[in-house]
């Protein structure tokens, strides 16, 4: 469904991401790991069409994006590593507003907010300002958000940032429901075990480039360890990161 | 264009905005109250006011029939409040600053003055003391002495024979364009200050749309399949709804406190005040496109819209100012805006005299715009 093809983006001297190239196909969810600095936020990036890319491309079933209005990009949902939400104003009132971004309205729009806070749970604290949620709360309507406008692809940033066990749980849950009903998922985060539990494929990036790219039980086979930190360990090195 | 999404950031915009009480005290509360101050202290010659009166101090050190005439008229002018005090009093109060100005009558002043109106002896002076920040009541003093003291000199050199006095009566007139139209401080103080906290207002948004960035929101807008053009009109209308608030809140208040009326062209004073609400809507834009951070664009603005209200006429008309001045303010939007409300208020001009000032003001929110769009950082890194 996905297909992300020679991405490259430079800041100057700085290549942060180099030939980046991989697939997300329906109904599965795709690991993108890396540490910090690796690239993985520029690619998703990319993606979602906030960066230009200098080169490569974005396909969805076969077909690339062009500019920020293609419609295409409604097939997109972000759920950005920031909790991006009006603090001041409902759950509700957030969910209408990013909804006509999508130009949702009226009785679509309720509809769809409806559904997107019965899949987080939080359609009984629809009408309490967001400032009053706890940082699970927030989490919850922040992929809320991103499916919305029921969108097939969903590129999730760290979406579990600081989140309690139960909060991470409910996500988790939300993913699988949606991984069956067939979106595709691009996810990137830290939580090694996140990704061994999620996902399907997973992609490991360093320094901007592609290092990995196989299911998990194929990279712990080819780097001979048991586990995925492991792996990501024998693929990055140890050295500490900015 | 996208009504959809620029409706929904208008309403965004709008409910954020409300959320704010200290954003809606100091957009509403704020101007009013300062308005109403600087109107109280310049209204001016209106309709039931009681004229000003210059007030001074008089000395009299002489003692003579012809000092004792010169006081006696001062104190029945109406234009003058003398208050007679003794020399050092006087000193130590315009010293102080508590009076502009006092005049001093010294020992000797009649009968030289006497002499001199004759040719016989030379001239004695009429000692002004006076406060040095308060050159015009001196000046006003110093002419305003003349005919007191001529009158009382020749009456005593000519006894009650004819007597010099001024060969002409003043009739006043107060010009506007209706006769009916009189001048109210209030139009202008609330003009002035409707328009300085319409900026502040607009610089308000600009900072919100930077901490929008910070916080991660401008991610999720620009991944939306909206364009530039979309986002920024929807910052832009709700800017312009917001200031359009301020400003006709403002001037509400005026209208039906202060009795501050619309005298000229209604469809002028709308103009003028949409025309400035876009020109500070393109300049919110622009904060948000200069600066790099919130706090640092605040300062910077804050401080760019101080100068822009000062040479505006905001806080005092810019009559007052050098005329070399004068000439270069025109190239401030703020000028224009309060010009133009004058125009439409008290000076009781028609739609005419508001067509320039709109058409510069909405010359000012392109430019703004147009800059703002083009140093705008869109992308994130």
């Amino acid at each position: 469904m996905l297909r992300v093809s020679h991405l490259r983006k430079a800041y100057g001297a700085l290549v942060a991401v180099d030939d980046v190239s991989f697939t997300v196909d329906r109904g599965k969810l795709v690991g993108l790991l890396g540490p910090n600095g690796a690239g993985k936020t520029t690619t998703l990036s990319m993606i979602a069409g906030l960066v230009t890319a200098d080169t490569g491309s974005v396909d969805i079933d076969g077909k690339a994006l062009s500019g920020e209005t293609d419609p295409a990009k409604r097939r997109f949902g972000l759920v950005p590593q920031d909790l991006a939400l009006y603090d001041e104003l409902s759950a509700r009132d957030n969910l209408r507003f990013f909804g006509a971004l999508y130009d949702l309205a009226g009785r679509e729009l309720d509809d769809a907010i409806g559904r997107a806070l019965e899949t987080v749970s939080l359609a009984d604290r629809a009408k309490d300002k967001v400032k009053t949620f706890s940082g699970g709360m927030k989490r919850r309507l922040n992929l809320a958000i991103g499916l919305l406008h029921d969108p097939d692809i969903l590129l999730l940033d760290e979406p579990t940032v600081g989140v309690d066990p139960q909060s991470r749980n409910a996500i988790f849950d939300n993913l699988e429901q949606l991984k069956a009903q067939g979106k595709a998922l691009l996810y990137t985060t830290h939580y090694m075990e996140e990704v061994e539990r999620l996902a399907d494929r997973i992609v490991v990036i360093d320094h901007g480039r592609v290092i990995a790219d196989n299911t998990l039980d194929g990279l712990t086979q080819s780097a001979g360890v048991p586990t995925l930190e492991a792996v990501f360990l024998s693929l990055t090195g140890k050295s500490l990161r900015d | 264009m996208a009504l959809i999404p620029i409706r929904a950031m208008v309403k965004k915009d709008l409910q954020v905005f409300f959320a704010d009480r200290r954003a809606v005290i100091m957009a509403f509360a704020m101007p009013i109250a300062i308005a109403s101050f600087f109107g109280f202290i310049f209204r001016g010659d209106s309709q039931g006011n009681q004229r000003s009166r210059l007030e001074m101090l008089i000395v009299d050190q002489d003692s003579s029939a012809i000092s004792q005439a010169i006081i006696s008229s001062v104190i029945a002018d109406q234009n003058l409040a003398a208050t007679i005090v003794d020399a050092d009093t006087a000193r130590s109060r315009v010293l102080r600053g508590a009076s502009p100005v006092a005049v001093v009558i010294s020992r000797g002043f009649g009968d030289s003055a006497k002499a001199a109106l004759v040719g016989s002896s030379g001239r004695p002076q009429l000692r002004i003391l006076y406060d040095p920040s308060r050159s015009i009541e001196r000046a006003m003093v110093n002419g305003v002495m003349t005919p007191h003291v001529m009158q009382a000199v020749a009456r005593a050199v000519f006894g009650d024979g004819p007597q010099l006095q001024r060969p002409y009566d003043v009739h006043e007139e107060a010009l506007t364009a209706r006769v009916e139209a009189a001048y109210n401080g209030y139009a202008h103080s609330f003009a002035g200050m409707g328009i300085q906290f319409l900026l502040f207002a607009a610089i308000n948004l600009g900072i919100e749309l930077l901490t929008e960035r910070q916080r991660g929101l401008w991610t999720r807008l620009r991944s939306a399949p909206i364009s530039r053009v979309t986002l920024l009109s929807g910052k832009l209308s709700s800017a312009t709804v917001i200031g359009s608030l301020v400003l006709f809140v403002s001037f509400a208040f005026a209208i039906i406190v202060f009795h501050v009326s619309v005298a000229g062209s209604l469809a002028g004073f709308l103009g003028v005040g949409i025309a400035c609400a876009l020109m500070a809507a393109g300049y919110g834009l622009l904060v948000a496109s200069l600066g790099k951070t919130p706090n640092a664009a605040r300062g910077a603005s804050i401080f760019a819209t101080l100068i822009m209200v000062m040479l505006g006429g905001a806080w005092v008309p810019t009559f007052v100012f050098p005329e070399w001045l004068q000439k270069i303010t025109v190239v401030v939007p703020t000028r224009w805006a309060v010009d133009g409300f004058d125009a439409m208020t008290w000076r009781g001009l028609g739609i005419e005299s508001a067509v320039m000032p709109i058409v510069v003001l909405l010359g000012f929110a392109l430019l703004f715009t147009a800059v703002a769009a083009w140093r705008f950082r869109w992308e994130e890194a």
